[in-house]
């Protein structure tokens, strides 16, 4: 018999390598690939005094293998350097200044990419052949190649030009800031009982979290009406039946298994969900990762670049091993 | 109508009669005429796409069916020739993935042992990435230009071709008709060549089309955020951004034809691909 | 009569067309009598168990007839006055032990859960009556913590018998339940649905396995694609089968203990959406007649329901 606790840590311990090759990745391509990444980035028409400088800033004058062993030291002790531009300041504190409204605007368009998709899936696989299935279908791919940035404004058009009901970018409006907690503004806004910010960050957060929960919830549309039509047809749902539970349970017995593979779904997803947030950001002005990563690129400040790369790499490998943990306690017979 | 639709008929007879059968001629009809517009840009586009004129923000029109851009051009003729921006950055980038992808998961699967493992965690680890910001992060080290953007989006879909492929071949290598060559004393060579890949074929069209339509999403959105092409070059992606400031003002034209012609060259490869994993019955990720 | 199945036709609408899966079935159990239903498989006997628990899903339908349960009529009942039925007054357990039980609940939810559909007891009352149950069934009580995946395939039906028996029903319908064990597992389980027997509960067996019906049952009826062709005591039909195709059916068995010629049935039962005109069982039967292209009568004798021209 296995335990719990005994595969979350197995399941800790093998992200670890998983982080180890993203940052070689990201330390190959930031690196390596482009040759002198200052020169690339900055430009060849600046004296070479400055290129120096900027090169030894950013610890690009030392060899390879000691750049690689620093950079990786940075990485595991929270260091990721200092910016290049502006007051310098360290671009972990940077990144900690733009991470909670990307992971606020990514929390409600997953949450809302699995509702529409779970409500989708499941209206199609209980109607399964009728017209609606075959519309669901349907929507399933339409979705997932909607461009996120045309999508975002149509509905930036529709709400915010035409029907003037919802702002058509920017996090909240000056001065309704809530008092910083958490940095997630709707959860700030509810700790500081600020209904009048929550409202307003509720406004703001509506059509970008929208635009990225329709994008993701055709794949979860497709995959819970597939696993919902094949878990209805096997023998324990009838075996439930015959033993008179009632329907509204069976349902949900049955919701229950199919939603199994959606939580692995849920794990790629994530890399999707973050790409589609970059986008997003970039349509709604939203100011985050994304809006920071492109931004940084824009100014060439290589460091703070470098950092929202790594950022993102350990926060992938970090949903990974939630998402698996909560594979676990949901199915039992996975474990180790 | 009628003799239209027994022409496809004829034409699609290859495919079984299944219910996917509609996604992949649906598929194929806007792929083909996205790619006829490409090729015949000058002789479709009405007018000049760089050349700017005096009829600015104008909404569509019997002379521009599409409407014109703040610079007073035409807006149709721009999506015309933008087709080809998109078109040659994503064939390319998916034809390099292909190249390095299939025959590196192929041989990972085939011989299995360390080298599998290290390259499939490598691998693994790539696909885990999100995309668009591998993409991202790859151009803004080589600098915004077409030929970089083919770099970094073929750099993205190699986990994609190698996790199918080698998972396909490792299904297929242990089949009998591959023990059996073994048996007549095939080389390694011989067997992946002549027993192994043609078997790939069917799954490798499928991830390939299904590639391609994510692919077009991701040179669109390197194309938005500016990674690829400069004024006046005209990109789909691009056009989006180039719109974004004449939105609140009601100017919808200027982004609602581009961004569509995303979705449906997008939605083009997307039905071939779903449309033919269902008639084969082919397992798919993504 | 605790169970009285009159004229019954279950139907599937498929695409091919209509297939007739039970036509016309009559059968009657009473109180503490173990009875087999015997066939092929596709021959309607586990449809007829489906009826008999309004467990008919689209495309299927009951077209006609008349179930009597424990003095109610089962077909006019509203769906939750039948879901009460279900599991309540009647037990059903299923072919297939493997795929019977969700793998996602504990055995003891699994139990408890159905106790508490039907009694008004708190979840603790319900665990420690699903304890009892496990006990009942020769299962250790811990096995209430015990995921499906952790249970071998016998420890499953079990689990699927105490689910079954666990509100004390009147009736068990056990639709192939030995199929998917192992031969002593078999027995043991057998063993148990003939206690059940003895505790006053009426036992349907659905079965393909004329030895094991015989062995066991108080009466056998043997079905033949969607009829019923006999009915009768299970050791005078045994001795001396009436219908061509019960003749077929024992021959076509192996005997360990006497060293009989095994005659299998020559040619398949028919397709049905299509059957042959006149009796069903013409095609493959030895003694068919011109007779034998009408329907033929379902006649008594000897206190045997027959249905064939021979007897008619």
């Amino acid at each position: 018999m296995s335990s719990l606790p005994a595969y979350i840590i197995t399941r800790f311990l093998m992200v670890i390598p998983t982080v180890l090759i993203l940052l070689t990745i990201v330390f190959l391509i930031l690196r390596i690939i482009p040759g002198d990444p200052i020169t690339a980035m900055v430009g060849q028409k600046v004296p070479e005094e400055v290129l120096e400088r900027l090169r030894h800033e950013a610890g690009l004058d030392k060899p390879y293998h000691e750049q690689y062993i620093d950079y990786l030291k940075g990485v595991f002790t929270g260091d990721l350097g200092k910016s290049m531009i502006w007051g310098k300041r360290p671009v972990i504190a940077e990144i900690m200044d733009h991470f909670p409204a990307t992971l606020e605007l990514t929390i409600f368009g997953f949450v809302l990419s699995v509702m529409i998709g779970v409500a989708t899936g499941s209206i199609a696989a209980f109607r399964r052949g009728s017209k609606v299935d075959s519309g669901m279908r349907i929507y399933s791919i339409v979705a997932y190649t909607l461009f996120i940035p045309w999508f975002g404004m149509l509905l930036q058009m529709l709400f915010g030009v035409y029907l003037k009901v919802l702002p058509i970018g920017g996090r909240i409006t000056p001065g309704n800031t809530p008092d910083t907690v958490t940095g997630l503004y709707v959860l700030d806004s509810i700790l500081t009982l600020n209904m009048n910010s929550l409202a307003d960050a509720f406004a703001h957060l509506a059509l970008p979290a929208l635009t990225l929960g329709i994008v993701l919830s055709g794949a979860y549309t497709r995959l819970l009406r597939n696993n919902l039509i094949e878990v209805l047809s096997q023998d324990f749902i009838k075996a439930y039946r015959a033993r008179g539970v009632r329907n509204r349970k069976v349902v949900f017995h049955a919701m229950k298994n199919a939603f199994i593979p959606v939580v692995t779904l849920m794990g790629l997803q994530f890399a999707i969900l973050l790409a589609g947030a970059v986008l997003t950001e970039s349509t709604f002005s939203w100011p985050g990762m994304g809006t920071f990563l492109i931004e940084r690129i824009e100014y060439r400040d290589y460091t703070s670049v470098q950092g929202a790369i790594v950022f993102y790499a350990v926060f992938v490998a970090l949903i990974s091993l939630v998402v698996d943990v909560i594979y676990a306690l949901l199915d039992p017979r996975i474990r180790y | 109508m009628a003799e239209v639709r027994n022409l496809a008929t004829t034409i699609f007879s290859f495919l079984p009669e299944a219910e996917g059968r509609y996604m992949v001629i649906s598929g194929i009809a806007i792929i083909t005429i996205v790619a006829l517009m490409a090729v015949f840009s000058p002789f479709i586009a009405p007018y000049d796409p760089i050349k700017s004129g005096k009829d600015v923000l104008q909404p569509p029109s019997p002379e521009h069916i599409m409407g014109t851009d703040n610079l007073g051009r035409d807006i149709f003729s721009r999506i015309v020739f933008g087709s080809r921006v998109v078109l040659s950055v994503v064939l390319s980038a998916s034809l390099v993935s292909t190249v390095i992808g299939v025959p590196i998961g192929l041989i990972s699967g085939y011989f299995g042992g360390r080298l599998d493992r290290v390259l499939s965690m490598l691998m693994d680890s790539m696909y885990a990435f999100p995309g668009l910001i591998l993409a991202i992060a790859i151009a803004a080290v080589l600098g915004p230009s077409v030929f970089n953007a083919v770099v970094a989006i073929s750099v993205v879909y190699v986990p994609t071709y190698f996790r199918m492929i080698r998972g396909q071949t490792l299904s297929i290598k242990s089949q009998l008709f591959v023990e059996a060559a073994k048996a007549t004393g095939a080389s390694d060579w011989r067997i992946m060549r002549k027993y192994i890949f043609p078997n790939l074929i069917p799954t490798l069209v499928v991830v390939f089309s299904l590639s391609v339509a994510d692919a077009i999403l991701t040179e669109a959105g390197l194309s938005f955020l500016g990674f690829i092409v400069s004024a006046p070059t005209p990109d789909w992606g691009f056009e989006l951004a180039s719109g974004r400031p004449y939105l609140p003002a009601g100017y919808w034209w200027m982004i609602t034809f581009p961004g569509l012609m995303v979705m449906l060259l997008s939605l083009g490869f997307a039905l071939v691909g779903e449309g033919l994993s269902e008639i084969y019955a082919i397992g798919r990720e993504r | 009569m605790l169970l009285d199945i009159e004229n019954l036709t279950t139907i599937f609408r498929t695409r091919r067309g209509v297939v007739r899966a039970v036509d016309n079935v009559s059968i009657s159990i009473k109180k503490g009598e173990f009875v087999s239903i015997v066939g092929e498989s596709g021959c309607g006997k586990s449809t007829l168990a489906h009826s008999v628990m309004k467990l008919i899903d689209h495309p299927g339908e009951i077209l006609g007839g008349k179930i009597t349960f424990d003095g109610l009529d089962l077909l006019s009942l509203s769906d939750e006055e039948m879901r009460k039925i279900r599991g309540d007054k009647i037990g059903m357990v299923f072919q297939n032990p493997m795929t019977s039980l969700d793998p996602l609940e504990k055995v003891g939810d699994q139990i408890s859960e159905t106790i508490m559909e039907h009694m008004n007891v708190t979840k603790k009352e319900a665990w420690q009556m699903a304890r009892e149950m496990l006990e009942k069934v020769g299962l250790q009580p811990e096995r209430v913590d015990s995921y499906p995946h952790q249970l071998s395939g016998g420890q499953r039906q079990r689990v699927m018998i105490a689910m079954a028996i666990s509100l004390n029903p009147k009736l068990l319908i056990a639709d192939e339940p030995t199929t998917a064990l192992d031969v002593i597992v078999q027995e043991k389980i057998m063993d148990f649905l003939e206690d059940m027997k003895r505790e006053g509960r009426a036992v349907i067996l659905i079965t393909h396995d004329f030895a094991l019906a015989a062995e066991r049952s108080d009466r056998i009826a043997v079905m033949y694609a969607g009829w019923l062709v006999e009915m009768g005591d299970a050791e005078a039909l045994t001795n001396d089968p009436l219908h061509p195709y019960t003749k077929g059916l024992i021959q076509s068995v192996p005997d360990v203990w006497m060293d009989k010629e095994i005659k299998p049935l020559p040619g398949f039962p028919p397709d049905l959406i299509n059957p042959p005109e006149g009796c069903r069982f013409r095609p493959r039967c030895p003694n068919a007649s011109e007779m034998c292209m009408r329907e033929p009568p379902e006649v008594e004798v000897d206190g045997r329901v027959v249905k064939c021209w021979l007897y008619g």
